[in-house]
């Protein structure tokens, strides 16, 4: 059986009530909803009951009809006022004095039927169905079959929009992030289990905290690849909270998870091992919490000649090629420098403009090479331009260090020692 | 004598229920550095599912030699982690050694010895990295042989049920006997050339195998 909910302005209301008995509910803007209520016999009875039941959650002035599809449900709460019921196979008989001008149509075949003198859906029913076939064609064969009340359709349901958030609000405030766990962990779920249902994924998560007397708590989890790992979310959240924690007590708590496509991968027989992305990204942010926001990461190197130039970004390896692929290829060790971060301030002692000596408390010592300077300078029409002479020099105590005088100030720094 | 021992054996094997024997110690693959005198220094690299201690003073090659180990195991497409206790990495002179920077997870611990040690745990539990780099080289002595030997025996079983390669950079060797290989890099003096420095002769003694042995090699500026 169909339900049909007809009431002028309340469309809202309707669709409010037509979820209470169904999850399956068309909408007919902007006075009408008709939704599926089979199997509903089984909790509420006969027809009759189902339907009192109806009207009284409706809760306002509205047509209801029950039939046995949703066309004949339909035009019966259009047509007639208050409850009606149609049985199995009376849909005719039923709907036969409605006027035509419920069935619909278009006004060229409207018109037509007012002309033969055709005025209720009794009337067009009785009509030859060859005849209505060549004077109508399929429109006419169709809006007969409908003024039988022999409509075979199925439902079009209004589809969910694809949200996938959680919220709660909290009995009291809480002030302690332990308790709080218990209840990311229940939205976690919720949205988890909505993301899973659509076989989707995750590859953000945005939790609100709505706070007592302070402003919200924004965290925004940014994963490099597609997870559903309930877990790993509670606990990279828990991490974040603990890191940063909110100002205040927490009144709300709203939870809200981006959908993307499940990462597929077929790893090969040949191709090295990586670190699993859902156990990495929980490390990842355990390191975080330990170290700091940005001490961890992937360097990348920035297209400038600035030294030491380069920005953090998250750690997400490209898949590996097959192992058999790889050659190896012989290396020649290069002097890496080992950075100072930032450069250390150091005195030099000058003879003859030649570098000398070296004073500073962590670096000191008599120079026996220097080889210099060459220049490097950069971005001039920036506040924060670089313009140093470099030296390479070596100490007497065989450590090699990369030095520079910034021309401007005339200071003196170490960049880094060789190794 | 010989009798005696016997003796002794059974009476141990009948007191703990175990019996006793000498294991030989497995032969593990290894990652190349692709430096030849190395590695035949190392019969290959240094090994996976071990722990590797490379030492040496400041500039005797240490940091060119993990680098180059660096670049051949991401060249491979292995995930390599970079512990960075001083924070002194030059990302600039890893990518010109050919070190593929996207593999590299590089964790910069700001001078905090116990940071470095707690992420190297966290890493190589996690599993899956081909090499795992704990750079102490800036770290002064007394705080990195306050590590306690326990915990570079967590490290190294860790490296051996996940199969990483742990390699150690310090001043001194820390680890002791928790360690498979031993690299002491001792530097023979940079190569001047013109106005140019031109790179750095270094000597390599291996400290672990049966009997010591060394080899030289240049590494290039």
């Amino acid at each position: 059986m169909y339900a049909c909910l007809h009431g002028p302005g309340n469309l809202d209301l309707l669709l409010e009530c037509a979820r209470k008995f169904s999850p399956h509910v068309e909408e007919h803007p902007p006075d009408t909803v008709i939704f599926d209520v089979r199997g509903l016999e089984t909790l509420y009875g006969p027809p009759e009951n189902l339907a009192r039941e109806i009207d009284r959650a409706v809760g306002v002035p509205a047509n209801l009809a029950l039939a046995p599809n949703p066309d004949a449900a339909a035009h019966a709460a259009r047509g007639f006022r208050g409850i009606t019921i149609i049985a199995p196979r009376r849909e005719a008989e039923a709907l036969a004095s409605l006027p035509l001008n419920l069935l619909g149509g278009s006004p060229a075949t409207a018109e037509l039927l007012h002309l033969w003198g055709i005025r209720t859906f009794g009337d067009f029913a009785k009509l030859p169905p060859l005849g209505v076939a060549a004077r109508l064609g399929e429109e006419g064969i169709e809006l007969q079959y409908l003024a039988r009340g022999e409509g075979s359709r199925q439902l079009r349901p209004l589809e969910d929009p694809l949200e996938f958030e959680a919220s709660l609000e909290l009995d009291y405030p809480v002030d302690n992030l332990e308790p709080l766990a218990f209840v990311l962990g229940r939205l976690l779920g919720e949205v988890c289990d909505k993301l899973r249902f659509r076989t989707l994924a995750t590859n953000e998560i945005t939790l609100r905290l709505a706070l007592e007397k302070a402003p919200e708590h924004v965290t925004n989890l940014k994963l490099p690849v597609p997870m559903l790992d309930q877990r790993a979310f509670l606990r990279m959240l828990q991490l974040d909270l603990n890191g940063r924690p909110p100002v205040a007590p927490i009144l709300q708590v709203y939870l809200r998870a981006e959908p993307v496509k499940p990462r597929r991968t077929q790893q090969g027989l040949f191709v090295p091992s990586s670190p699993e992305p859902e156990k990495l990204e929980l490390t990842v942010s355990r390191l975080r919490h330990l170290v700091g926001t940005d001490r961890v990461g992937s360097p990348e190197l920035r297209n400038t000649h600035r030294p030491d130039s380069f920005v953090m970004r998250i750690f997400a390896p490209p898949q590996a090629t097959s192992k058999l692929a790889v050659e190896d290829v012989p290396a020649i060790p290069r002097l890496c420098l080992r950075r100072y971060r930032p450069p250390r301030a150091v005195q030099v002692l000058l003879i003859n403009q030649q570098p000398v000596r070296l004073i500073s408390p962590a670096v000191n010592g008599r120079i026996v090479m220097a080889k210099g300077p060459w220049r490097t300078s950069g971005e001039w029409w920036k506040e924060d331009a670089w313009n140093h002479d470099e030296w390479d020099i070596a100490l007497e105590s065989g450590e090699l260090y990369r030095m520079c005088r910034d021309v401007d100030s005339g200071r003196w720094f170490i960049e880094g020692n060789y190794d | 004598m010989k009798a005696a021992v016997l003796q002794l054996r059974s009476i141990v094997e009948a007191r703990f229920e175990i019996p006793l024997g000498i294991r030989k110690s497995l032969e593990r693959e290894r990652i190349p550095s692709g430096i030849e005198a190395i590695d035949t220094l190392t019969a290959g690299g240094v090994p996976r599912g071990g722990l590797t201690e490379i030492s040496g003073a400041a500039s005797s090659g240490r940091t060119a030699l993990v680098v180059a180990l660096l670049g051949q195991a991401t060249r491979a497409g292995e995930c390599c982690v970079w512990v960075d206790t001083a924070g002194a990495f030059d990302p600039q002179s890893a990518s010109e050694m050919g070190v593929d920077l996207d593999r590299l997870l590089w964790i910069n611990c700001g001078g905090n010895a116990e940071h470095a040690l707690k992420s190297v745990d966290l890493l190589i539990q996690s599993g899956g990295f081909g090499l795992v780099v704990m750079d102490l080289a800036d770290t002064p002595e007394r705080e990195a042989r306050r590590i306690p030997l326990a915990s570079w025996f967590r490290l190294r079983h860790a490296a051996e049920r996940t199969g990483a390669a742990l390699v150690a950079v310090a001043r001194n060797i820390n680890a002791a006997s928790c360690s498979e290989l031993q690299l002491e890099l001792q530097p023979l003096g940079p190569v001047w050339r013109g106005k140019l420095l031109a790179g750095l002769n270094t000597e390599a003694e291996s400290r672990r195998q049966h009997r010591s042995r060394k080899a030289e090699f240049r590494v290039v500026r």
